[in-house]
């Protein structure tokens, strides 16, 4: 049951799109700042399986130009 | 879980998310973040240095009963402000992989078989000294590791070098850093960084030369982004010889032909000097100019013997010398076009910009290691844009403690703790902090890695103790080494945490205490010695490597130099060691201060850090006004008139293509602690040979297919890589190395710098077969 934070950084002034792709995602939770161009993201799925999907989707998001991580859990 | 656990967990990873946007963005704000109460959940956090690389990032690590349960980045450590790579992050899985060491092992008729650990380590005290009597001290070798914690190298140091009497103490950063030393050296007088990472905020230009950081030293590389994010004329320029993640975020990827690096650099001062970009008033006051010997081989043949020749050159000399590396001459060579240069030259050049350079093991793993760390010295000196905030020629280290252990305790065989062996006035110190004769201490040093192992091979060295590394995937030209190591006579001693192909050559097998089951310190890339308590207990009869040097130490007659006991060894040779730096070049931070801090930067003198050396605005230990290059005799840092000089082997008929080696994100070094770890196995469970698609359109090998990369020295199959997360160029493939089931280190080539002995794992010549 992995749980993940991450700072994730739009695309040049996606910084709204970014948090709407993220809000909608399963297992997401994300908060904008008010005053910079990043978002938080925390990711809590059931399992590893489940985890490794919604890594492929954050992949695909356009208006996601990259992740830093800042907390990790896993239940092992 | 239950419920409330859960989102305590939560809160704490958004917690963390906050702390390190509020490092990062200073002024940053969330309106919807109301910062929960998160003192419950019955989760305690401790600190410690990341286990892997040579970041060092700091981390929070969650314990609860016992048991290293969650990881936070750091916010109070400057390295990452709180932020972390998926390494990072997944590090406390390493602890509780399955087939874990819990007893030591004795191999009995070929089989290992348990046996309690003081057996064992009676029966290695007991080879040890049937080694010495039989075959005389430099039988005896240990083989340690930049991963190893600084009280270990110590230990092994001191009964080595200092009691047994022999210089056969090396470690696997001969391997990854030896070049970034000898390159210190020529150029400075002393080794390791003159900055700091806070020069990632300070750049405007960042050169990363051969260095895919976005995979190697991702922390630092969001930190260069994030750089860039709020400052929008920041630009990355990726100089390599493929593309790779790091090329894709960069602002300009510039592709340089396999060792053109050398003509390169030389082109980029050329350019620098035609156009007067030269900071006259710098080079006048802070450098001198050297030259050295040329042709100087590659150290392919056992006894290989290199010695330069430093001889005093000048301005006009070196002048001269640069006519031959005009850009559009190294076009020729490199396949950079001129103008690149003359792009990458102005950057350098222009006064008003901040440049930092980083390289790690493209520049080192070179068989003019030495030469290229002196070349992008020499670029940045001619300009004057070194020791001040963002203009910082950067060598980054790989691993953990590569710097820490190896190179400031000096666990190689030409080293002590401090200065060389050959030096008197060294061993006269290291003696007396030692206890021991000084006439224990022998001046020669013995052998370097290659060479030890080459040793090994021949005879002359019949017992070796291998710490905390994994040879038998790591060794260039592996099949010598292995062939060598299994040859009768040879006793084996390893000390791990997991079963690794050194075990099929380990006679011994003690079971190691893993990073925060055990106390100790490491030291990263920009002089910070971070230290970690003991935060939850090792599995089994797990021993901490340190304890279980002792332990022979103590049965082969030294007890005298290793009185420690068990609550406060690791306090007392702290305090034991920095006794060997205490002076204001290199004094290092008491345990106490250790203890309390997220790291500390030496020199460390009046309570305050040095964030950049050899300049008296910040370096305690620089005198005057300007810059103050006391490494050397002269205070004034080297220019080095080095020549491009082809590589030891190259492309032809036969084997048509470069082969080069490296790491991914996902996986440390040889993958023995990542591989245990599901989601990282997961991400990358197969090593790969990456290949141009132009190339593999030739073959008529389609992405997935299996295909057989062979060299003079051995095959390796394995599953073919087209447009995947690198790509080279056409002629050259890429092969991470952290698979040991696919060892392409029997393909690759032993040849080495003959100044650093650094093997070049970057360049062999190989062909590609369909399989
Ligand atoms: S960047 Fe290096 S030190 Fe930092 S978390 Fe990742 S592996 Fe660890």
């Amino acid at each position: 049951m992995p749980v993940f934070s991450y700072l994730a950084y739009p695309v040049q002034g996606a910084k709204e799109e970014l948090f709407n792709d993220l809000s909608a995602l399963d297992y997401c939770e994300a908060m904008q700042a008010e005053n910079k161009e990043v978002l938080i993201l925390v990711t809590d799925t059931p399992d590893e399986k489940t985890e490794k999907a919604l890594q492929k989707q954050l992949k695909t998001l356009k208006s996601l130009q990259s992740l830093g991580m800042t907390f990790g859990h896993t239940d092992q | 879980m239950d419920i409330t656990r859960r989102a305590f967990i939560k809160t704490a990873a958004a917690q963390s998310a906050v702390a390190a946007a509020a490092v990062l963005f200073p002024g940053i704000s969330f309106g919807a973040w109301k910062n929960l109460d998160t003192s419950s959940g019955g989760i305690e956090w401790k600190k410690a240095p990341c286990r892997f690389c040579g970041t060092g990032c700091g981390l929070l690590v969650g314990v609860s009963l016992d048991r290293a349960v969650a990881v936070k980045g750091d916010p109070n450590c400057s390295v990452n402000k709180g932020l972390c790579c998926v390494k990072g992050y997944h590090s406390i899985q390493i602890l509780y992989g399955n087939d874990r060491y819990r007893k030591a092992l004795v191999r009995k008729n070929g089989e290992l078989v348990e046996t309690p650990i003081q057996e064992a380590l009676d029966l290695v005290a007991e080879k040890m000294k049937e080694t010495i009597k039989d075959h005389g001290k430099d039988a005896v070798s240990i083989y340690g590791s930049g991963q190893w914690s600084i009280p270990d190298g110590y230990a092994a140091s001191k009964l080595f070098k200092g009691c047994i009497g022999t210089n056969n103490v090396e470690a696997n950063a001969r391997l990854c850093m030896a070049s970034a030393v000898t390159g210190f050296m020529t150029s400075f007088g002393l080794d390791e960084p003159m900055g700091c990472y806070d020069d990632i905020d300070h750049a405007d230009v960042f050169v990363t030369w051969g260095n895919n950081m976005a995979e190697m030293h991702p922390v630092l590389f969001s930190r260069m982004l994030a750089n860039r994010k709020t400052k929008t004329h920041v630009k990355i320029i990726d100089f390599a010889t493929r593309t790779t993640r790091t090329s894709q975020a960069a602002d300009k990827s510039i592709i340089f032909s396999p060792q053109t690096d050398l003509a390169v650099a030389n082109a980029i001062c050329h350019e620098i000097i035609r156009n007067k970009w030269v900071n006259e008033d710098f080079v006048e006051k802070h450098v001198s100019f050297r030259k050295g010997k040329t042709n100087i081989g590659y150290g392919t043949e056992d006894h290989f013997k290199f010695t330069d020749k430093e001889e005093t050159a000048d301005f006009r000399e070196y002048k001269a010398f640069l006519q031959d590396y005009t850009p559009e001459k190294v076009e020729k060579i490199s396949g950079v076009p001129a103008k690149d240069i003359k792009y990458m030259a102005a950057l350098y050049g222009d006064p008003d910009k901040k440049v930092t350079s980083f390289w790690c093991m493209g520049m080192n793993q070179h068989t003019r290691g030495t030469w290229i760390n002196n070349l992008v010295y020499n670029i940045h000196l001619l300009v004057g844009k070194i020791s001040t905030p963002g203009n910082s020629p950067f060598s980054l280290t790989g691993q953990p403690s590569a710097c820490g252990t190896v190179r400031e305790v000096g666990t190689l065989t030409h080293k002590l703790p401090h200065g060389v062996v050959a030096n008197e006035t060294a061993r006269k110190l290291a003696a007396e902090i030692w206890q021991v004769p000084v006439e224990n201490i022998d001046p020669k040093p013995s052998y370097h890695t290659v060479e030890m192992f080459r040793a090994l091979d021949r005879g002359d060295i019949r017992f070796m103790w291998i710490q905390v590394t994994n040879p038998m995937v790591t060794m260039p030209n592996l099949k010598r080494y292995r062939k060598g190591a299994q040859k009768q006579g040879r006793f084996i001693v390893l000390s791990e945490i997991y079963p690794t192909p050194t075990s099929d050559i380990a006679d011994v097998i003690l079971p190691s205490a893993l990073w925060v089951e055990r106390e100790g310190f490491f030291g990263n890339s920009e002089r910070r010695t971070q230290h970690n308590e003991q935060m939850v207990p090792p599995p089994g009869d797990a021993m901490c490597n340190t304890w279980q040097l002792i332990e022979v130490a103590r049965r082969l007659g030294y007890e005298k130099q290793f009185p420690w006991i068990r609550e406060a060894y690791i306090e007392d040779i702290w305090n034991e060691y920095i006794q060997f730096h205490d002076n204001p070049k290199h004094r290092m931070a008491s345990y106490k201060e250790l203890k309390a801090r997220s790291g500390v930067q030496w020199p460390f003198v009046d309570g305050m850090e040095t964030k950049w050396r050899f300049n008296p605005e910040y370096d305690p230990a620089a005198k005057g006004d300007g810059f103050d290059f006391y490494g050397k005799p002269d205070h004034k840092a080297r220019i080095w008139i080095r020549p491009y000089e082809p590589a030891a082997e190259f492309p032809d008929n036969e084997y048509p293509l470069w082969l080069n080696t490296g790491r991914i994100l996902e996986h440390w070094h040889t993958g023995s602690m990542t591989r245990r770890v599901p989601i990282l196995h997961k991400s990358a469970p197969a090593s790969y040979v990456e290949i141009n698609p132009d190339d593999a359109g030739a073959l008529g090998v389609t992405n997935g297919s299996r295909v057989k990369v062979s060299s003079r020295r051995g095959s390796v199959v394995m599953t073919a890589s087209i447009n995947g997360r690198g790509l080279p160029p056409k002629g050259m493939v890429f092969v991470p190395f952290f698979d040991e089931n696919h060892l392409i280190n029997e393909v690759t080539l032993d040849a080495f710098c003959p100044i650093s002995k650094q093997p070049d794992y970057k360049k062999c010549a190989v062909r590609l077969e369909r399989a």
